[in-house]
């Protein structure tokens, strides 16, 4: 790797290590000072590194340099105080041990990892803090993942340190008891980082599928944790993988999404379709199901194109359990397309006419495919709806070549 | 929005259907509660057993289920919310329950615990 792009990319896998390591040692309210050290450290190596050729080993550069940093930092705040407070403390911790090991690192964010998802923080704000301080994105890539400016973003990122700081938040495991509860916490925020790169409105499919990638290795994480390796992280990442499979598939020349049905299947990544269904095995034991497990279950299905009988009854009867357990307009809407696979278009109007999503453009989306060939008109007239309701271009033109086609 | 709960009741709870006919009802059922689902307004719902199931009398005798004297047995129960009861009525006439002849799915609305109901 050239040293211009290997900068980058150390910055991506040991800023967040080096972050989540100072965090630990000296809590979260010292959150910006640890980014600073990172930051600093990566600048440093910026300046050297092309002056005086590579180090050996980067990595262990960074470390030292972290560490080093870091007690320059700690001397220099120590003779501040000493000066200004009358009481001379002894400085017992000059010989202060940054540790960087493997093991330190992993526990560090993983720790990490809990206090950022903790529920005082509102969702939109973990996520934020996730990207920046877990997967270490830069404030450029997260305003573009977000479509956002970059003021807004450094803003939202400020206010949630703040609320980090102000609610005392530690860096520290959740006891048995609270596991599950907290857990369900940090999947959430896991899940929606994944569906933020999946589904977001931003067109740089790099940073998309750099989100998604991310999620599914803060969730390996914890399946790599013996205290965190539960079924329903299994489920979530098997979840995740199914879905990735597609995509190199859902991306056509020209950076234009490729509709499922239209996808070619050489290109689904066998690969990740084999590690879902090895985690959807790891799910199955213990008898909890969550929504992950279903959604995985509906996933698996997805990763199978043809149209058999077989594969949209298990998909129904997988929206139904999963409806019941938590409602959402998505769900609500794949339930009834799946509906109309199985029962035919005439039954699944009449239940799709009942959901009344009307501010929702995939429901005029479904109801103008529900109408194709029984009466083309209405079709065409929510197909229009549709495209009325739809913010994103892409989903415009989507929805426009369907209009055509009726 | 209130709640209501949609009582199924069988004429004859003892009548034996084939495993193939259970299945068939299972997904009936569940395409029914799924509907309800769809729309936001499921609330809950359980079937019940005849396993272990025991009545108890005012002078404590306990008997095997309520099978002997009366046949019309309780089947399970769905919790939904409606705007009003001509929508749960709407809900109800949708349970694959009522494909049994003498079959009855009773329609409640809960006390509000207002201190009036």
């Amino acid at each position: 790797m050239q040293q211009q792009e290997l900068i980058p990319h150390l910055f991506r896998t040991e800023y967040r290590k080096i972050v989540a390591v100072l965090c630990k040692r000296f809590g979260l309210q010292q959150l910006e000072m640890a980014e600073d050290i990172a930051s600093d450290t990566f600048l440093t190596a910026a300046q050297l590194w092309p002056l005086d050729g590579l180090p050996a080993n980067p990595v262990a550069w960074l470390y030292q340099v972290a560490r080093n940093k870091t007690i320059n930092y700690l001397q220099r705040e120590r003779l501040f105080k000493n000066k200004i407070a009358t009481v001379i403390r002894k400085s017992s911790e000059t010989s202060e041990t940054i540790d960087l090991s493997a093991e330190n690192i992993i526990d560090s964010q993983l720790q990490m990892m809990f206090a950022i998802c903790h529920p005082a923080i509102s969702a939109e704000a973990q996520v934020g803090l996730s990207l920046r301080i877990l997967c270490g994105f830069g404030i450029d890539e997260i305003a573009d993942a977000f479509l956002c400016a970059k003021d807004i973003i450094n803003k939202r990122l400020f206010r949630a340190k703040e609320k980090l700081r102000e609610e005392g938040i530690r860096i520290e495991m959740p006891g048995m008891l609270q596991m599950d509860a907290r857990l369900s916490a940090v999947l959430t925020t896991i899940y929606l980082l994944f569906n933020e790169g999946y589904y977001s409105v931003s067109t740089n499919h790099t940073i998309r599928r750099e989100l998604c990638f991310e999620a599914m290795r803060l969730c390996n994480m914890l399946v790599e944790n013996t205290a965190t390796n539960k079924p329903q992280v299994n489920a979530l990442l098997s979840l995740m993988c199914f879905h990735a499979s597609r995509f190199d598939a859902r991306v056509g020349k020209n950076g234009e999404m490729v509709l499922y049905e239209e996808q070619d299947t050489g290109l689904w990544n066998t690969e990740l379709i084999s590690r879902g269904s090895y985690f959807m095995h790891c799910a199955a034991n213990g008898a909890a199901l969550s929504t992950y497990h279903l959604e995985a279950a509906i996933a698996f299905w997805s990763t199978r194109r043809a149209d058999t009988p077989e594969k949209w009854e298990q998909v129904l009867q997988l929206y139904n359990r999963l409806l019941q357990l938590q409602y959402s307009p998505i769900a609500a809407l794949n339930r009834t397309y799946a509906l109309a696979k199985v029962q035919g278009k005439q039954t699944a109007i009449a239940e799709a006419e009942k959901l009344q999503l009307t501010g929702n453009q995939f429901y005029f989306a479904l109801l103008g495919e529900l109408y194709t060939g029984i009466d083309n008109s209405k079709a065409k007239e929510h197909f229009a709806q549709a495209i009325a309701l739809a913010k994103n271009p892409a989903d415009k033109e989507q929805l426009r070549k369907k209009m055509e086609r009726v | 929005m209130e709640e209501f709960i949609l009582i199924f009741r069988h004429e004859d709870g003892k009548k034996v259907a084939s495993p193939e006919q259970i299945e068939v009802w299972m997904k009936q059922t569940m395409d029914w509660i799924g509907g309800i689902a769809a729309q936001n307004k499921f609330v809950g719902g359980n079937g019940l057993v005849f396993d272990d199931s025991r009545v108890v009398h005012h002078n404590s005798i306990v008997t095997n289920g309520p099978f002997g004297e009366i046949k019309e047995t309780i089947g399970g129960y769905v919790i939904v919310k409606a705007d009003s009861v001509e929508e749960a009525v709407a809900f109800a006439k949708g349970s694959p329950v009522l494909q049994g002849e003498g079959n009855t799915v009773e329609v409640r609305k809960f006390a509000k615990r207002d201190g009036v109901h």
